[in-house]
């Protein structure tokens, strides 16, 4: 056995490892939402009865009486937003830190990356009171600033990481070709820094999509409760009976937009989009 | 109308580095300017403040007539060929083209037939769909080109562009340059580091050193009356030799003989002087008639080396000399190392390059009867570097 072979053995070993670390609980999370409520405590893990009862008990009595469908729409809307505003500032600041000169520059950099490190745990307290006074309070607003607030550096970072890639030749090239600063900006810099603004937009989505600790503070009610808050208030058919199958499949049914919006996102995120800009 | 006028017109960086200083060039409506001179001489950051793409820090420029100093690029109606071509690479050869136009609110079918008839121009009809990224680097350079040419600009100003291309591909875009710019008598403004580029492509030359013009002329100007030092070792290859010299008493002492000062250096006073001498104006005395040898200086030369490239025969030979100092020519001596091989071999002895009829039967190592055509002496002010002949 050469020694080729063997750092190729012990390699899939260690990834195999890790596969089942990751994945285990995930099989086990949806092996526990297709079991019939009946059947969760079998203690096997491969069902020995399906069923989809678990799901439809989440989207039992429409959008009214569901405990789920509001908080999904909720998650769905307050993420997307969030996405959207993020990456439009971002890219705008951004821009500005890797192309331009300017006084502050640094201190704008530093003080993104101290607020990206600031524990959101001590924001929570006063955000609570300043949200019930201001009227913020069980908003979808009063979830977006705060995810604003935090994913906005590591959108900014992400970004001007990938505008720095790009030649600035390209810019001046538009300009003399007779485009303005923001068209420059709009047809041949965003254009080549898509696959930075989709890195980012992927990680400033995940980041609202699972939040739980703004989610559960700053919000009473399903009228801006986002999932991961509404399954901690799931309650079981009967007082008696806990509700671990339909929180296993709320789990799974909300693990599915996060999976989508990465494969879909994934695809574009092509690597050497520049190549062929420049020579060398 | 078109021409482009800078009258003293400065660029200072805000760390203080003066790249232009108070440059005044006329270029006329259809003209082909090029701007030459070593890396780091300014002519770079000229062109781009011609484009716009940096700020004037004193002077006017006037295109066309107007002063455009306050203008941005997009008003000044001209177009850019940049050295590493910046293609956009997320668009087709035909989106790349018609951008200009595409911005300009350009009918479509219009700008279709525009970028096409470039295209064709340019034998680039069967790319037009084709990517950046899947273009050769001449294909590239001749796409850069047509984003240049669709939009009948003003001017074109190219920065360096054929730098990027290997040697065989660049004499042929030379040619293509040329020819195009012939066709559409538009006026061009050419950067390029290559003084043979410079010398067949333009129809003035302004060659630059450290930020300030040192003459502006013809090809054959300046080949043949160089203002200073700078521009008689810059223009020409292999490049002018220079050898210290003293006038004494109307008579000229060379390392290689003396002569008969004559008009060379009227109005002088005895004292050192700097001379010049192209290759060219050496050959074999047994090739040249004794008629030609009635104005010249014959000398014995051990020869260091010889190369022939068939048409031509490169003999280098060394004479006794301390050398000769300048400012102006330190900056050459990177050039001239590279189209030599060596500036000085030993200490004491100044290396002389002659271009010899290829019938010449000269060898390595041997000593040659050599003549050197004293009529075509150029004499300098070993401190200032300027030329005695022009006062």
């Amino acid at each position: 056995m050469g020694r080729g072979s063997r750092d190729y053995a012990l390699w899939s070993i260690g990834i195999a490892l890790v596969l089942v670390f990751a994945l285990l609980p995930v099989l086990w999370l949806i092996s526990l939402s297709l079991k019939p409520p009946a059947a969760i405590t079998d203690q096997s893990f491969i069902p020995t009865e399906f069923s989809l009862d678990n799901y439809k008990s989440l989207f039992e009595g429409g959008i009214d009486d569901s405990p789920f469908i509001k908080p999904l729409i909720n998650s769905i809307g307050i993420a997307l937003i969030t996405t959207v505003i993020s990456i439009t500032l971002a890219s705008f600041a951004a821009y500005a830190i890797a192309r331009l000169e300017f006084p502050g520059k640094r201190l704008i950099l530093a003080g993104a990356l101290a607020i990206a490190m600031f524990p959101p745990i001590s924001t929570v307290g006063p955000l609570f009171d300043m949200w019930r006074s201001l009227g913020l309070y069980d908003t979808w607003l009063g979830l977006i600033i705060p995810y604003l607030t935090f994913s906005l550096p590591l959108a900014i970072y992400v970004l001007v990481a990938f505008f720095r890639e790009i030649p600035w030749d390209l810019e001046q090239a538009a300009q003399v070709d007779g485009a303005t600063p923001s068209q420059a900006f709009r047809k041949v810099i965003l254009p080549l820094a898509a696959p930075g603004v989709f890195t980012a937009a992927i990680l400033v989505f995940i980041f609202a999509w699972n939040d739980f600790l703004f989610a559960i503070s700053l919000t009473s009610s399903d009228a801006s409760r986002t999932v991961p808050a509404a399954l901690a208030f799931f309650t079981g058919e009967s007082s008696f009976t806990q509700p671990t199958g339909s929180i296993a499949a709320a789990a799974v049914v909300v693990t599915v937009p996060i999976i989508v919006f990465v494969l879909f996102f994934q695809r574009r995120i092509v690597s050497g989009l520049t190549a062929g800009a420049v020579k060398g | 109308m078109s021409e482009i006028v800078l009258d003293r017109v400065s660029k200072v960086f805000p760390d203080g580095f003066e790249a232009v200083k108070e440059m005044d060039l006329d270029i006329a409506d259809g003209e082909f300017m090029i701007l030459v001179g070593p890396s780091g001489c300014g002519k770079s950051t000229a062109l781009r403040m011609i484009a716009g793409l940096e700020d004037i820090s004193a002077g006017e420029l006037k295109i066309g007539g107007d002063v455009v100093n306050d203008k941005a690029p997009k008003d000044r109606d001209i177009a850019m060929v940049f050295q590493n071509y910046a293609l956009y690479p997320h668009m087709t050869v035909r989106e790349n083209m018609g951008f200009a136009l595409k911005l300009a609110r350009v009918d479509k079918a219009e700008i279709n037939k525009k970028v096409e008839q470039a295209a064709a121009t340019l034998d680039l009809t069967q790319h037009l769909d084709r990517r950046p990224v899947n273009l050769s680097g001449g294909q590239r350079q001749r796409v850069a080109m047509g984003r240049a040419i669709v939009r009948d600009p003003k001017a074109f100003l190219m920065d360096e562009p054929l730098s990027n291309l290997d040697a065989k591909l660049r004499v042929q875009m030379r040619t293509e340059v040329a020819r195009l710019q012939s066709q559409l008598e538009t006026t061009m403004v050419y950067v390029t580091h290559d003084q043979t580029e410079a010398m067949t492509l333009g129809d003035r030359v302004a060659v630059m050193r450290a930020g300030a013009l040192q003459q502006v002329g013809t090809p054959a100007e300046l080949y043949d009356t160089p203002k200073n030092l700078f521009v008689a070792g810059f223009i020409g290859s292999p490049a002018m030799n220079f050898m210290p010299a003293e006038l004494s008493g109307g008579r000229l002492k060379l390392p290689i003989g003396e002569i008969d000062a004559g008009d060379l250096a009227a109005g002088r006073g005895d004292g050192k002087v700097v001379a010049g001498l192209r290759p060219e104006n050496f050959e074999d005395t047994a090739v040249v008639g004794d008629l030609k040898q009635e104005r010249g200086v014959v000398f014995e030369a051990e020869i260091d080396l010889v190369e022939s490239l068939g048409s031509d025969l490169f003999a280098y030979f060394h004479v006794q000399s301390e050398g000769v100092q300048s400012d102006q020519l330190a900056d050459l001596v990177e050039d001239r190392l590279d189209e030599t091989g060596a500036a000085n071999i030993r200490e004491g002895e100044e290396q002389v390059v002659a271009r010899l009829d290829p019938t010449s039967e000269v060898k390595r190592g041997g000593r040659t009867e050599l003549w050197a055509d004293t009529a075509k002496l150029h004499l300098f002010d070993p401190e200032s570097g300027e030329s005695l002949r022009n006062g």
